[in-house]
Protein backbone atom coordinates (compact mmCIF):
# COMPACT_ATOMS: atom_id res chain seq x y z
CA UNK A 1 0.00 0.00 0.00
CA UNK A 2 1.62 3.27 -1.05
CA UNK A 3 1.29 6.53 0.84
CA UNK A 4 -0.09 7.76 -1.64
CA UNK A 5 -3.22 5.52 -1.69
CA UNK A 6 -3.59 6.31 2.12
CA UNK A 7 -3.75 9.65 1.07
CA UNK A 8 -6.98 9.15 -0.39
CA UNK A 9 -8.21 6.51 1.59
CA UNK A 10 -11.34 7.24 3.94
CA UNK A 11 -12.97 4.94 6.37
CA UNK A 12 -15.98 2.52 4.40
CA UNK A 13 -17.95 2.38 7.42
CA UNK A 14 -21.27 4.53 6.60
CA UNK A 15 -21.38 6.57 9.52
CA UNK A 16 -18.39 7.53 9.09
CA UNK A 17 -19.00 9.27 5.71
CA UNK A 18 -19.61 12.88 7.34
CA UNK A 19 -17.05 12.82 10.17
CA UNK A 20 -14.28 15.11 9.68
CA UNK A 21 -12.65 12.35 11.96
CA UNK A 22 -12.57 9.70 9.42
CA UNK A 23 -9.77 10.66 7.37
CA UNK A 24 -6.83 10.37 7.47
CA UNK A 25 -6.67 6.38 8.65
CA UNK A 26 -4.20 6.29 11.53
CA UNK A 27 -1.20 3.40 10.96
CA UNK A 28 -0.59 1.28 14.01
CA UNK A 29 1.91 -1.52 14.28
CA UNK A 30 3.22 -0.47 10.49
CA UNK A 31 5.86 -2.43 8.60
CA UNK A 32 7.99 -0.17 5.58
CA UNK A 33 9.06 -1.81 2.39
CA UNK A 34 11.13 0.36 -0.30
CA UNK A 35 9.60 -0.53 -3.85
CA UNK A 36 11.07 0.60 -7.12
CA UNK A 37 8.86 2.68 -9.27
CA UNK A 38 10.06 4.95 -12.26
CA UNK A 39 10.19 8.63 -11.47
CA UNK A 40 7.27 10.17 -13.29
CA UNK A 41 7.35 13.89 -13.12
CA UNK A 42 4.08 14.23 -15.33
CA UNK A 43 2.35 12.36 -12.90
CA UNK A 44 3.51 14.37 -10.17
CA UNK A 45 2.64 17.03 -11.51
CA UNK A 46 -0.77 16.00 -12.13
CA UNK A 47 -1.36 14.13 -8.48
CA UNK A 48 0.34 16.95 -6.16
CA UNK A 49 -2.90 19.45 -6.18
CA UNK A 50 -4.92 16.59 -4.75
CA UNK A 51 -2.56 15.67 -1.84
CA UNK A 52 -3.79 16.49 1.38
CA UNK A 53 -0.69 17.76 2.69
CA UNK A 54 -2.18 17.80 6.45
CA UNK A 55 -3.25 14.67 6.16
CA UNK A 56 0.53 13.42 4.50
CA UNK A 57 1.80 15.23 7.37
CA UNK A 58 0.26 13.00 9.85
CA UNK A 59 0.54 10.12 8.11
CA UNK A 60 4.41 10.73 7.89
CA UNK A 61 4.90 11.18 11.03
CA UNK A 62 3.05 8.33 12.09
CA UNK A 63 5.34 6.38 10.20
CA UNK A 64 8.23 7.74 11.33
CA UNK A 65 9.41 10.24 8.45
CA UNK A 66 10.47 13.53 9.59
CA UNK A 67 11.37 15.05 6.02
CA UNK A 68 8.00 16.18 4.52
CA UNK A 69 8.57 20.17 3.88
CA UNK A 70 5.75 22.01 6.09
CA UNK A 71 3.99 23.53 3.10
CA UNK A 72 2.98 21.87 0.11
CA UNK A 73 5.68 22.82 -2.79
CA UNK A 74 4.77 24.71 -5.11
CA UNK A 75 5.61 22.62 -8.45
CA UNK A 76 4.62 25.32 -10.59
CA UNK A 77 7.70 28.12 -9.71
CA UNK A 78 9.89 27.60 -12.80
CA UNK A 79 7.31 28.40 -15.22
CA UNK A 80 5.81 31.46 -13.60
CA UNK A 81 9.41 32.77 -12.86
CA UNK A 82 9.94 32.37 -16.66
CA UNK A 83 6.81 33.89 -17.79
CA UNK A 84 7.40 36.79 -15.46
CA UNK A 85 10.88 37.48 -16.41
CA UNK A 86 11.90 35.54 -19.82
CA UNK A 87 15.17 37.77 -19.75
CA UNK A 88 16.57 36.78 -16.76
CA UNK A 89 15.63 32.74 -17.48
CA UNK A 90 19.12 31.52 -17.46
CA UNK A 91 20.23 32.82 -14.32
CA UNK A 92 17.19 32.77 -12.50
CA UNK A 93 16.19 29.20 -13.37
CA UNK A 94 19.01 27.04 -12.60
CA UNK A 95 18.62 27.00 -8.68
CA UNK A 96 14.87 26.64 -8.45
CA UNK A 97 14.99 24.09 -11.37
CA UNK A 98 17.49 21.86 -8.99
CA UNK A 99 15.37 21.98 -5.38
CA UNK A 100 12.52 21.65 -7.59
CA UNK A 101 13.79 18.00 -9.21
CA UNK A 102 15.14 17.26 -5.42
CA UNK A 103 12.08 17.86 -4.21
CA UNK A 104 10.08 15.86 -6.66
CA UNK A 105 12.32 13.13 -6.44
CA UNK A 106 11.73 13.21 -2.42
CA UNK A 107 8.07 13.40 -3.05
CA UNK A 108 8.23 10.61 -5.50
CA UNK A 109 10.13 7.91 -3.27
CA UNK A 110 7.75 9.20 -0.07
CA UNK A 111 4.65 8.85 -2.43
CA UNK A 112 4.99 6.11 -4.34
CA UNK A 113 7.92 4.31 -3.50
CA UNK A 114 7.05 3.60 0.37
CA UNK A 115 4.80 0.70 0.83
CA UNK A 116 3.02 -0.23 3.86
CA UNK A 117 3.83 -4.37 3.86
CA UNK A 118 2.32 -5.07 6.79
CA UNK A 119 -0.30 -3.33 9.66
CA UNK A 120 -3.46 -1.75 10.34
CA UNK A 121 -5.31 1.06 9.82
CA UNK A 122 -7.47 2.92 12.13
CA UNK A 123 -10.61 5.09 11.62
CA UNK A 124 -10.07 8.16 13.97
CA UNK A 125 -13.95 8.24 14.53
CA UNK A 126 -15.20 4.27 14.95
CA UNK A 127 -12.05 2.86 15.64
CA UNK A 128 -12.31 0.45 12.77
CA UNK A 129 -9.33 -1.61 11.98
CA UNK A 130 -8.42 -2.37 8.27
CA UNK A 131 -5.62 -4.45 8.48
CA UNK A 132 -3.01 -4.69 5.80
CA UNK A 133 -1.19 -7.98 4.84
CA UNK A 134 1.25 -8.21 2.06
CA UNK A 135 0.53 -4.64 1.11
CA UNK A 136 -3.04 -5.73 0.26
CA UNK A 137 -5.53 -3.79 2.70
CA UNK A 138 -8.70 -5.39 3.59
CA UNK A 139 -12.23 -2.83 3.12
CA UNK A 140 -14.51 -5.68 3.67
CA UNK A 141 -17.24 -4.66 6.01
CA UNK A 142 -19.38 -6.75 8.07
CA UNK A 143 -23.06 -5.82 6.63
CA UNK A 144 -24.39 -3.91 9.45
CA UNK A 145 -21.30 -1.08 8.76
CA UNK A 146 -21.80 -0.70 4.85
CA UNK B 1 -23.33 -22.47 -21.00
CA UNK B 2 -24.36 -21.38 -17.45
CA UNK B 3 -22.62 -17.64 -16.08
CA UNK B 4 -20.43 -17.80 -13.69
CA UNK B 5 -22.43 -15.16 -11.93
CA UNK B 6 -25.31 -17.51 -11.49
CA UNK B 7 -23.76 -20.30 -9.97
CA UNK B 8 -21.83 -18.68 -6.91
CA UNK B 9 -21.00 -15.21 -5.32
CA UNK B 10 -17.65 -14.01 -6.31
CA UNK B 11 -15.33 -14.32 -4.21
CA UNK B 12 -16.20 -18.14 -3.91
CA UNK B 13 -15.96 -18.50 -7.94
CA UNK B 14 -13.07 -17.10 -7.86
CA UNK B 15 -10.87 -19.37 -5.59
CA UNK B 16 -7.27 -20.46 -5.93
CA UNK B 17 -7.99 -22.75 -8.64
CA UNK B 18 -10.36 -20.93 -10.67
CA UNK B 19 -8.12 -17.77 -10.14
CA UNK B 20 -5.25 -19.29 -11.91
CA UNK B 21 -7.21 -20.72 -14.34
CA UNK B 22 -8.14 -17.30 -15.27
CA UNK B 23 -5.28 -15.58 -15.51
CA UNK B 24 -2.91 -18.57 -17.21
CA UNK B 25 -5.47 -18.61 -19.76
CA UNK B 26 -3.87 -16.98 -22.89
CA UNK B 27 -7.32 -17.22 -24.69
CA UNK B 28 -8.82 -14.75 -21.80
CA UNK B 29 -5.92 -12.36 -21.96
CA UNK B 30 -5.93 -11.79 -24.71
CA UNK B 31 -9.47 -10.58 -24.62
CA UNK B 32 -8.98 -8.69 -21.43
CA UNK B 33 -6.16 -6.52 -22.71
CA UNK B 34 -8.25 -5.96 -25.86
CA UNK B 35 -11.15 -4.67 -23.76
CA UNK B 36 -8.79 -2.63 -21.55
CA UNK B 37 -7.10 -1.04 -24.57
CA UNK B 38 -10.35 0.03 -25.66
CA UNK B 39 -11.69 1.16 -22.36
CA UNK B 40 -8.20 3.23 -22.08
CA UNK B 41 -9.02 4.65 -25.55
CA UNK B 42 -12.24 6.06 -24.44
CA UNK B 43 -11.11 7.52 -21.81
CA UNK B 44 -8.76 10.11 -23.48
CA UNK B 45 -6.21 10.15 -20.75
CA UNK B 46 -3.70 13.28 -22.51
CA UNK B 47 -1.19 13.23 -19.37
CA UNK B 48 0.02 10.23 -16.23
CA UNK B 49 -3.30 9.44 -14.32
CA UNK B 50 -4.23 8.39 -11.10
CA UNK B 51 -6.94 5.39 -12.11
CA UNK B 52 -9.20 2.84 -9.95
CA UNK B 53 -9.40 -0.28 -11.47
CA UNK B 54 -12.52 -1.75 -10.56
CA UNK B 55 -12.81 -5.83 -9.63
CA UNK B 56 -8.79 -5.57 -10.96
CA UNK B 57 -8.67 -9.52 -10.22
CA UNK B 58 -5.37 -10.48 -10.75
CA UNK B 59 -3.95 -7.16 -12.37
CA UNK B 60 -4.43 -8.22 -16.38
CA UNK B 61 -6.48 -4.93 -17.01
CA UNK B 62 -4.58 -3.34 -14.42
CA UNK B 63 -0.85 -3.62 -16.24
CA UNK B 64 -2.30 -2.16 -18.92
CA UNK B 65 -2.49 0.85 -17.21
CA UNK B 66 1.00 0.86 -16.07
CA UNK B 67 2.80 0.15 -19.43
CA UNK B 68 1.34 3.42 -21.57
CA UNK B 69 4.10 4.96 -23.17
CA UNK B 70 4.80 8.59 -22.06
CA UNK B 71 3.96 9.03 -25.90
CA UNK B 72 0.48 8.08 -25.29
CA UNK B 73 -0.05 9.91 -21.98
CA UNK B 74 1.31 7.38 -19.78
CA UNK B 75 2.38 5.34 -17.96
CA UNK B 76 -0.56 5.55 -15.20
CA UNK B 77 -0.70 4.63 -11.66
CA UNK B 78 -3.60 2.48 -10.74
CA UNK B 79 -5.15 1.24 -7.24
CA UNK B 80 -7.45 -1.72 -7.61
CA UNK B 81 -10.67 -2.96 -5.54
CA UNK B 82 -11.20 -7.01 -5.92
CA UNK B 83 -13.53 -8.99 -3.72
CA UNK B 84 -11.67 -12.28 -4.33
CA UNK B 85 -8.05 -12.74 -1.92
CA UNK B 86 -6.92 -15.40 -4.59
CA UNK B 87 -7.51 -13.19 -7.63
CA UNK B 88 -5.41 -10.84 -5.62
CA UNK B 89 -2.81 -12.50 -4.33
CA UNK B 90 -1.82 -13.99 -7.75
CA UNK B 91 -1.76 -10.36 -8.99
CA UNK B 92 0.94 -9.86 -5.87
CA UNK B 93 2.48 -13.15 -7.37
CA UNK B 94 2.56 -11.26 -10.84
CA UNK B 95 4.27 -8.55 -9.12
CA UNK B 96 2.04 -6.03 -10.68
CA UNK B 97 2.35 -2.21 -9.92
CA UNK B 98 -1.06 -0.89 -8.93
CA UNK B 99 -2.13 -1.00 -4.97
CA UNK B 100 -4.30 -3.31 -4.07
CA UNK B 101 -7.47 -3.28 -1.40
CA UNK B 102 -9.75 -6.25 -0.73
CA UNK B 103 -12.94 -4.87 -1.36
CA UNK B 104 -16.70 -5.04 -1.99
CA UNK B 105 -17.90 -2.74 -4.60
CA UNK B 106 -21.51 -3.19 -3.82
CA UNK B 107 -20.23 -1.84 -0.12
CA UNK B 108 -18.94 1.37 -2.09
CA UNK B 109 -15.63 3.15 -2.92
CA UNK B 110 -13.77 4.39 0.12
CA UNK B 111 -12.01 7.02 -1.38
CA UNK B 112 -12.39 11.17 -0.68
CA UNK B 113 -14.06 13.13 -2.94
CA UNK B 114 -12.62 13.95 -6.26
CA UNK B 115 -9.18 11.18 -5.67
CA UNK B 116 -9.41 9.34 -9.48
CA UNK B 117 -8.75 10.92 -12.49
CA UNK B 118 -10.32 8.13 -13.96
CA UNK B 119 -11.88 4.47 -13.34
CA UNK B 120 -11.94 1.64 -15.39
CA UNK B 121 -13.37 -2.15 -14.79
CA UNK B 122 -13.48 -4.64 -17.30
CA UNK B 123 -15.98 -7.88 -16.68
CA UNK B 124 -16.85 -6.98 -13.14
CA UNK B 125 -19.90 -4.95 -12.66
CA UNK B 126 -22.44 -8.01 -13.82
CA UNK B 127 -21.41 -9.52 -10.40
CA UNK B 128 -23.35 -6.54 -8.78
CA UNK B 129 -26.42 -8.22 -10.17
CA UNK B 130 -26.50 -10.84 -8.77
CA UNK B 131 -26.86 -10.53 -4.74
CA UNK B 132 -29.55 -11.99 -2.99
CA UNK B 133 -29.42 -11.63 0.64
CA UNK B 134 -31.98 -10.10 3.35
CA UNK B 135 -29.71 -7.62 3.95
CA UNK B 136 -29.05 -6.57 0.14
CA UNK B 137 -30.39 -6.27 -2.81
CA UNK B 138 -28.74 -5.70 -6.56
CA UNK B 139 -30.45 -2.44 -6.67
CA UNK B 140 -29.30 -1.49 -3.51
CA UNK B 141 -25.77 -2.53 -4.32
CA UNK B 142 -25.61 -1.00 -7.62
CA UNK B 143 -26.30 2.30 -6.08
CA UNK B 144 -23.48 2.36 -3.63
CA UNK B 145 -21.19 1.30 -5.98
CA UNK B 146 -21.57 4.21 -8.35
CA UNK B 147 -23.08 6.65 -5.94
CA UNK B 148 -19.02 5.91 -4.41
CA UNK B 149 -17.48 5.91 -7.60
CA UNK B 150 -19.16 9.21 -9.28
CA UNK B 151 -17.84 10.93 -5.56
CA UNK B 152 -14.06 9.41 -5.71
CA UNK B 153 -13.71 10.47 -9.33
CA UNK B 154 -12.92 14.15 -9.87
CA UNK B 155 -14.76 17.19 -12.02
CA UNK B 156 -14.84 16.15 -15.65
CA UNK B 157 -13.53 12.62 -14.52
CA UNK B 158 -14.41 9.68 -17.11
CA UNK B 159 -14.87 6.11 -15.90
CA UNK B 160 -15.59 3.12 -18.62
CA UNK B 161 -17.29 -0.31 -17.31
CA UNK B 162 -17.33 -3.44 -19.78
CA UNK B 163 -19.58 -5.77 -18.31
CA UNK B 164 -21.97 -8.49 -19.76
CA UNK B 165 -25.24 -7.84 -18.99
CA UNK B 166 -27.06 -10.96 -19.04
CA UNK B 167 -30.24 -9.84 -21.07
CA UNK B 168 -31.39 -6.02 -21.99
CA UNK B 169 -33.35 -5.92 -18.25
CA UNK B 170 -29.18 -5.98 -16.64
CA UNK B 171 -28.01 -3.77 -18.85
CA UNK B 172 -30.95 -1.10 -18.29
CA UNK B 173 -30.65 -1.69 -14.26
CA UNK B 174 -26.93 -1.35 -14.68
CA UNK B 175 -27.02 1.91 -16.52
CA UNK B 176 -29.98 3.92 -14.46
CA UNK B 177 -27.94 2.72 -11.33
CA UNK B 178 -25.45 5.00 -12.97
CA UNK B 179 -27.75 7.49 -13.91
CA UNK B 180 -28.76 7.92 -10.85
CA UNK B 181 -25.79 8.51 -9.12
CA UNK B 182 -25.11 11.85 -11.35
CA UNK B 183 -23.27 10.17 -14.02
CA UNK B 184 -23.72 11.19 -18.11
CA UNK B 185 -23.94 7.48 -19.39
CA UNK B 186 -23.35 6.21 -22.88
CA UNK B 187 -23.65 2.95 -23.67
CA UNK B 188 -21.28 1.65 -26.71
CA UNK B 189 -21.23 -1.54 -27.78
CA UNK B 190 -18.49 -3.55 -29.95
CA UNK B 191 -20.10 -6.42 -32.01
CA UNK B 192 -23.47 -6.30 -31.30
CA UNK B 193 -25.55 -9.13 -32.06
CA UNK B 194 -22.42 -11.72 -32.26
CA UNK B 195 -21.19 -13.94 -29.42
CA UNK B 196 -18.01 -11.85 -28.77
CA UNK B 197 -20.52 -8.73 -28.64
CA UNK B 198 -18.95 -6.03 -26.06
CA UNK B 199 -20.88 -3.61 -23.79
CA UNK B 200 -19.17 -0.56 -22.47
CA UNK B 201 -21.19 1.90 -20.13
CA UNK B 202 -19.40 5.43 -20.50
CA UNK B 203 -19.45 7.45 -17.75
CA UNK B 204 -18.62 11.27 -17.30
CA UNK B 205 -19.11 13.53 -13.89
CA UNK B 206 -20.21 16.87 -15.16
CA UNK B 207 -22.33 15.44 -18.66
CA UNK B 208 -21.12 18.36 -20.64
CA UNK B 209 -17.93 16.47 -21.58
CA UNK B 210 -19.46 13.78 -23.29
CA UNK B 211 -21.23 15.94 -25.90
CA UNK B 212 -18.13 16.02 -27.98
CA UNK B 213 -17.40 12.33 -27.22
CA UNK B 214 -20.57 11.17 -29.05
CA UNK B 215 -20.11 13.30 -32.08
CA UNK B 216 -17.83 10.64 -33.55
CA UNK B 217 -20.21 7.75 -32.59
CA UNK B 218 -22.16 5.95 -35.27
CA UNK B 219 -25.75 4.90 -33.90
CA UNK B 220 -24.98 4.23 -30.14
CA UNK B 221 -27.12 4.39 -27.48
CA UNK B 222 -27.32 7.88 -25.51
CA UNK B 223 -28.88 7.96 -22.53
CA UNK B 224 -28.40 11.53 -20.67
CA UNK B 225 -30.15 12.31 -17.52
CA UNK B 226 -32.86 9.97 -16.70
CA UNK B 227 -34.66 10.04 -19.96
CA UNK B 228 -33.29 8.23 -22.67
CA UNK B 229 -32.34 9.18 -26.00
CA UNK B 230 -31.78 7.27 -29.29
CA UNK B 231 -29.34 8.67 -31.74
CA UNK B 232 -29.98 7.08 -34.76
CA UNK B 233 -32.86 4.27 -34.50
CA UNK B 234 -30.95 2.21 -36.32
CA UNK B 235 -28.17 2.81 -34.02
CA UNK B 236 -27.83 -0.39 -31.87
CA UNK B 237 -28.04 -2.35 -35.75
CA UNK B 238 -25.16 -0.24 -36.59
CA UNK B 239 -23.16 -0.73 -33.98
CA UNK B 240 -23.88 -4.96 -34.74
CA UNK B 241 -22.46 -6.79 -37.37
CA UNK B 242 -20.27 -4.21 -38.67
CA UNK B 243 -17.97 -4.37 -35.52
CA UNK B 244 -15.86 -1.87 -33.65
CA UNK B 245 -17.19 1.74 -35.01
CA UNK B 246 -13.68 3.29 -33.70
CA UNK B 247 -12.86 6.73 -34.19
C1 LIG C 1 -13.60 -11.60 -14.99
S1 LIG C 1 -12.70 -10.99 -13.62
C2 LIG C 1 -11.88 -9.57 -14.33
C3 LIG C 1 -10.60 -9.19 -13.64
C4 LIG C 1 -9.79 -8.11 -14.34
N1 LIG C 1 -10.52 -6.87 -14.42
C5 LIG C 1 -9.38 -8.57 -15.71
O1 LIG C 1 -9.72 -7.89 -16.69
O2 LIG C 1 -8.74 -9.59 -15.82
C6 LIG C 1 -13.95 -10.28 -12.61
C7 LIG C 1 -13.45 -9.81 -11.27
O3 LIG C 1 -14.47 -9.06 -10.61
C8 LIG C 1 -14.35 -9.31 -9.23
N2 LIG C 1 -15.60 -8.94 -8.54
C9 LIG C 1 -16.81 -9.49 -8.70
N3 LIG C 1 -17.69 -8.92 -7.84
C10 LIG C 1 -17.00 -8.01 -7.12
C11 LIG C 1 -17.36 -7.12 -6.07
N4 LIG C 1 -18.60 -7.08 -5.58
N5 LIG C 1 -16.39 -6.32 -5.54
C12 LIG C 1 -15.13 -6.36 -6.04
N6 LIG C 1 -14.74 -7.19 -7.03
C13 LIG C 1 -15.67 -8.01 -7.57
C14 LIG C 1 -14.05 -10.79 -9.17
O4 LIG C 1 -13.50 -11.16 -7.93
C15 LIG C 1 -13.07 -10.94 -10.33
O5 LIG C 1 -11.73 -10.80 -9.94
ZN1 LIG D 1 -14.90 4.91 10.78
Amino acid sequence: MKILTVNFLTCAVKACKSSPLSFPLHFQDAELEQSDIEYNAAFLRNILPRVDWEALKITANELGFTTVPIEKPDLTPTSTATDKNPVRLPINTSEPQATDEKTMRDLHTLLLETEVREGKMVCGNCGHEYKIKEGIANFLLPSHLV
Amino acid sequence: MSRPEDTLPPDLFYNDAESRKYTTSSRIQNVQVEMTNRALSLLHLQTPSLILDIGCGSGLSGEILSSVAPSSGGPHIWTGMDISASMLEIALQRDVEGDLLLADIGQGVPFRAGTFDAAISISAVQWLCNAESSDTSPQGRLARFFGGLYASLKRGGRAVCQFYPKNESQRSMVSAAAIRAGFGAGILEDGGGTKGAKVYLVLSVGGGLLRGLWRGWRGWMLRRGVGEACKGRGGRRLGGKGGSSGF
